[in-house]
């Protein structure tokens, strides 16, 4: 098991979908990087936390007959790569959906949703899915 | 640097081999090749072994263990245990290239081993998940062949290629795992068991998918003029690429081509002066059909779009314009992931040897293997010449 630590320090980003912006060039990751890859030294100690837009449409998905066994209840379920409209590119759930009814393109937003547990009395995961955006 | 020469391979049957442990399937394989390179073993100065997960047996230390068992601790010779995801054995061939190629080791072995089924299917399902971004891939619900079944989806979306033509893949696999006596599948299968089996993750069925096996694979490497004067078959390496990119998926701009696979098989290409035109046999990671016809177009073999119609209508069957995947592939040999991307250099020195039996690909002057990590997270491009 876990410790809650492990969680607990990813909370900004699972939560609320915070990454970081390069002071040097201005690019926008998900999640935060402490060094920009692109001007490694000279964009080091100039990173910034970044809000990235909670809307989006979506890039690709697919739709999960085998899970994990922390997900084996939520069996089938979709996921999808999300293309924010401020750019980035993030990967999660999407929910409250019809299963059949998914589309590339499709507008989503980002809600913040229980992830999984860590057994019967561990820590509960929260996080965020995307939903319809209608 | 030296030049390097592969004088001896072998390699176990690949599948559910619950009689046989981790250490006596690595042993195995190590011995085979040993055999075969005509030597006693005690000329091996250097291991190296690509074995990816200690989760599925729980023992870490895996060096240290094939070292004992393989009768090298007497000798004290050292061992090293390489891991990179579903590229863990081919990161231990190049590694054991450059040992060569640089003077540091006269003789090694390179194995890779893995003992997947002593776990139960879920578990291993999440092993392999981790190979992605466990923290930002898996975390969030998603599994590695959700991954790729989302790149299936963009590949058809983009027009690249067709359901049918990636599932065709699966079909060509198995086609030649049926002429290997060491694979774990030797069925034949038509397009619709593909597009028929049951959903692992849409679009993806269970077909389009590797399954979980327990295998090991070794090859045993000299200096290229020590391997003339030992009057065994040998092959010559003639390049050992590496590359990378980013561990997650949703981290790159094009998620439909493996920038990692571009990159090291450009620098191969280059190091052994040939053209993707020049390779008469291929083996390429195919732990799932998608990634089975995104390893033809970025290997160069076919211009993108074209690649799913060129394995539809069996060009890279034996006696095909390029033979892909003679041993059945991971689809059809079978996925010991650690095994793997050894047991691939195996198959293409072998033949190029002339040692290939029913899968003879004729008259072939370069093979070509390419291992994959992850979602391309490591590629590896190695490719073998005939003497």
């Amino acid at each position: 098991m876990a410790t809650v630590a492990k969680e607990w320090r990813e909370i900004p980003a699972r939560y609320n979908l915070e990454g970081s912006e390069c002071g040097n060039c201005n690019r926008k990751y998900f999640p935060k990087r402490s060094m920009c890859p692109f001007c490694r030294r000279n964009g080091f100690g100039k990173m910034h936390p970044y809000q990235v837009s909670r809307k989006g449409k979506v890039f690709t998905f697919s739709v999960i007959h085998e899970a994990p066994d922390c997900n084996r209840s939520l069996k089938p379920y979709a996921v999808a790569m999300v293309r924010t409209d401020d750019g980035l590119l993030i990967s999660g759930q999407l929910v409250d959906v019809d299963l059949l009814k998914i589309e590339i393109g499709m507008r989503v937003r980002s809600v913040l949703r229980k992830l999984d547990e860590d057994g019967a009395s561990g820590v509960i995961h929260y996080g965020f899915k995307f939903v319809p955006d209608l | 640097m030296r030049e390097v020469a592969i004088v001896g391979t072998g390699v176990t049957k690949f599948g559910e081999l619950w009689d046989k442990s981790f250490r006596s399937i690595g042993i195995e394989a190590g011995i085979k090749a040993i055999e075969d390179a005509g030597m006693s073993g005690s000329e091996v100065d250097g291991i190296f072994i690509g074995n990816m997960s200690s989760r599925f047996i729980n023992q870490q230390h895996i060096d240290a263990l094939i070292a004992d068992y393989s009768g090298m601790a007497t000798r004290n010779v050292p061992a090293v245990r390489t891991e990179a995801g579903g590229a863990s054995g081919g990161v231990a061939f190049r590694q054991g290239v450059m040992a060569v190629a640089s003077g540091m080791h006269e003789a090694v072995l390179v194995g890779g081993a893995e003992k997947m089924t002593d776990l139960d299917d879920a578990s291993t399902a999440s092993v392999m998940d981790s190979t992605a971004d466990a923290e930002w891939e898996a975390s969030m619900g998603l599994t590695l062949t959700s991954l790729y079944a989302m790149i299936t989806r963009r590949l058809i979306y983009e027009g690249t290629a067709t359901r049918e033509e990636i599932a065709s893949f699966a079909v060509n696999a198995h086609k030649h795992g049926a002429l290997n006596p060491n694979a774990q599948y030797k069925s034949p299968i038509t397009l619709d068991t593909v597009l028929r089996s049951g959903p692992v993750a849409e679009p993806l069925n269970v077909f389009d998918c590797a399954p979980y096996s327990d295998g090991a694979a070794a090859v045993v490497m000299v200096p290229l003029d020590v391997a003339k004067k030992m009057g065994v078959d040998y092959v010559k390496v003639v390049a050992a690429c590496q590359a990378s990119d980013t561990l997650a998926l949703f981290q790159r701009e094009d998620i439909t081509t493996f920038k990692a696979t571009t990159a090291a098989a450009k620098e191969a290409y280059r190091i052994a002066g040939i053209e993707p035109k020049d390779i008469s046999v291929a083996e390429v990671h195919d732990d799932y059909t998608v990634g089975g016809i995104m390893a033809l177009q970025d290997l160069g073999f076919f211009k993108k779009g074209d690649a799913g119609k060129a394995v539809l209508e069996g060009q890279v069957e034996i006696g095909g314009k390029i033979a892909v995947n003679t041993s059945g592939g991971l689809k059809a040999r079978g996925y010991p992931v650690g095994a793997s991307g050894v047991a691939q250099v195996v198959e293409i020195a072998d033949q190029l040897r002339n040692k290939a039996d029913k899968r003879q690909v004729a008259n072939a002057k370069y093979g070509l293997a390419q291992s994959v990590g992850g979602t391309g997270s490591a590629v590896t491009v190695s490719i073998l010449e005939a003497i």
